[in-house]
């Protein structure tokens, strides 16, 4: 990977973006699907973009999907 | 898990929760020994998850020992009392659980957020151009490109982007500062301070094909 491309990839934006409302709103629905395999990308487009674009938003994903994947209480 | 379906008239159903969500939601919801009970325990079960995410994000802190686990403490607490305040919210569209970590998560972030400007490694608006190439890992024995791409890239910031705009894109791009300090320190929300800058990167994708860069020269770098 070299900057031109990340550059690149950085100004790219998905039409799809649901942005950080809608997918916080979502987020524990979605996490629930991705933890269980079900396509949760294919059924919720729009936040899958936004997860790929957003850090902050990438990152409680994947702090949700930890919680969710960690011991049982 | 299924979610509320509303009936004939237009009147929501009662949401059906699994047994285990259902058992929190009766617990939290009634008065008494049995609430202070669920209370503490859905206080512990978030304060588990508030350190072990401080733990996973450990890498990417400033933040350690005991100021790490008073972080915890407070994004538990702060979860707990949001999660309450909404409890009426709860449709079953996940267990209750998954549910309840969103708000811990949520709190976690925003703390490291407001903590960022406790030592901030750059100060705001401090418009550094020379870090742009660096931000990107840019290849050092590709100076020369890079300078031209980043006289580019300033020129379509000064000529396309609104005062907003630009003050997200340098702070964010330019002095690294996190989203969510970004939030803390404008005052502001996730949400606009994304769409502020999602409608910038737009903005400077366009222009900077308009001027024959990106597409050309990414193709011939990357």
């Amino acid at each position: 990977m070299n900057g031109w491309s990340a550059l690149d990839r950085f100004l790219r934006t998905d039409p799809r973006d649901v942005g950080c409302a809608e997918a916080m709103e979502l987020l524990h629905v979605y996490a629930e699907l991705a933890a269980a395999d079900a396509a949760a990308a294919q059924r919720y487009p729009g936040i899958a973009a936004h997860l790929a674009a957003c850090g902050p938003c990438g990152e409680d994903f994947d702090g949700l999907l930890a919680a969710i994947r960690g011991p049982a209480e | 898990m299924a979610p509320a379906d509303p009936t004939a008239d237009g009147i929501s159903a009662p949401p059906q929760f699994d047994p285990g969500s259902d058992q929190w939601v009766q617990m939290l919801s009634r008065t008494g020994p049995q609430r202070e009970a669920g209370l503490a325990r859905l206080h512990d079960l978030l304060l588990r998850i508030a350190r072990g995410e401080l733990q996973r994000r450990s890498g990417q802190l400033r933040i350690t020992g005991p100021e790490l686990d008073d972080l915890a403490y407070q994004a538990a607490a702060d979860a707990l009392v949001a999660i309450v305040a909404k409890l009426g919210q709860f449709r079953g569209e996940s267990r209750f659980t998954t549910w309840a970590y969103k708000f811990v998560i949520f709190e976690v972030s925003a703390k490291i957020g407001r903590h960022f400007w406790r030592n901030p490694a750059v100060p705001m608006d401090a418009e550094d151009w020379e870090r742009l190439p660096a931000r990107f890992g840019a290849d050092p024995a590709r100076e020369t490109e890079w300078r031209e791409l980043a006289g580019a890239v300033r020129r379509a910031v000064d000529e396309n982007l609104t005062p907003r705009q630009r003050k997200v894109f340098v702070a964010i791009v330019l002095d690294g500062v996190p989203m969510d300090a970004l939030v803390t320190e404008l005052g502001s929300n996730r949400n606009a301070i994304y769409k502020t800058m999602f409608d910038a990167r737009r903005k400077l994708r366009a222009a900077l094909a308009a001027n024959g860069y990106l597409n050309d020269q990414i193709s011939r770098h990357s």
